[in-house]
């Protein structure tokens, strides 16, 4: 079933929200990391104005931002990420940030990692506006680097309208064998994973974590 | 956080009435509204660490619950609050949640900046 057989040496992932990496990468990240990849992940906010605030609710606007950090260094724990680094900008924002400050940051990020491969979100479909704004700086930046240099580039996208304007995705990476990993990182995400559009109170049985959990889905930018 | 109780607020409006203090205020129905239930559009609002001074203020409701303050020149209104922080002298922290226990609404004061 995979569709993809390259080994990466150095993998950069930029999400803008904690737990972004939890449902939608986690398994193909421990997949990488257990042949050898080292993975930094830049999570661009602490996701501060999220609206799942645990159930019952034990966190609150000004807790939250605490909380969702020490989520996201467990929730990287689990997957093996070796290096998480938390960029400071504010959830919600992404759209209107100074786009010279936020290219720079992800620039830096690639010149000193010169990743073989980067994660992020495919700008125009992938809904949250953070996620649109954080995947077009990705794209906008590395669309400046000469094109040797350029990296490979895998999308994530879930609007109602993606498939109808960029096709189905082209890689598609089975990750039941790191489900356990999936699940613990998802699960380090305390104040978030039991929304009902998540997870859900109720617990999963195995072939419900399998159906729904079990892929992971990527569309390769192409910069021509 | 712990389900409001009127008359606590109550006390803790009065007790931060007529000094400069930091207002977070914030209504959301998150940004995946529409893309859940495409009959209802996204709206949102925040305004973050603005100062402000309040002369007058109560809450009001029977849950959940609704505040009001009045200021020098106009006024601050939340709806919807359910839940507050425990209790410090500097500042109140309410939010409302719906069923699914999702923030959509947030009126925080306090004499520090959040």
């Amino acid at each position: 079933m995979n569709t993809i057989h390259v080994e990466h040496q150095n993998i950069l992932v930029v999400f803008p929200h904690p737990d972004d990496e939890a449902f939608l990468v986690s398994g193909t990240l421990a997949m990488y990391i257990g042949a050898g990849a080292q993975v930094t992940y830049a999570c661009l906010t602490l996701g501060e104005m999220g609206r799942n605030m645990g159930i019952p609710p034990f966190a609150n606007r000004v807790t939250l931002p605490a909380i969702r950090k020490e989520e996201l260094a467990a929730s990287c724990r689990a997957i093996g990420i070796q290096d998480l680094r938390m960029l400071g900008f504010h959830d919600k924002m992404i759209e209107f940030e100074d786009q010279q400050l936020l290219d720079d940051q992800i620039m830096m990020l690639l010149k000193e990692l010169t990743p073989s491969l980067v994660i992020t979100f495919y700008p125009g479909y992938s809904v949250h506006p953070d996620h649109d704004a954080t995947g077009a700086a990705v794209i906008r930046t590395i669309a400046r680097l000469p094109v040797v240099e350029q990296p490979l580039v895998h999308c994530i996208a879930f609007s109602s309208d993606h498939e109808k304007m960029i096709g189905k995705a082209d890689v598609t990476i089975d990750v039941t064998a790191y489900l356990a990993k999936k699940m613990e990182s998802i699960q380090s995400h305390r104040s978030q994973f039991q929304a009902a559009e998540l997870v859900g109170e109720r617990d999963l049985n195995d072939e419900e974590i399998q159906s729904r959990f079990g892929t992971e889905q990527f569309w390769t930018y192409r910069f021509d | 956080m712990l389900p409001i109780h009127p008359q606590d607020i109550q006390f803790q409006i009065d007790r931060l009435a007529g000094q400069d203090l930091f207002l977070h205020l914030e209504v959301s129905s998150g940004a995946y509204a529409n893309h859940l239930d495409s009959s209802r559009p996204p709206a949102s609002a925040f305004i973050s660490n603005a100062v402000i001074r309040y002369t007058q203020g109560s809450i009001s409701g029977t849950g959940p619950y609704r505040v009001g303050l009045k200021t020098e020149q106009g006024w601050i209104y939340a709806e919807g609050l359910t839940h507050v922080d425990e209790f410090e002298t500097e500042q109140l922290i309410m939010a409302g949640h719906d069923t699914q226990g999702k923030l959509i609404v947030a009126l925080q004061l306090g004499q520090n900046r959040f």
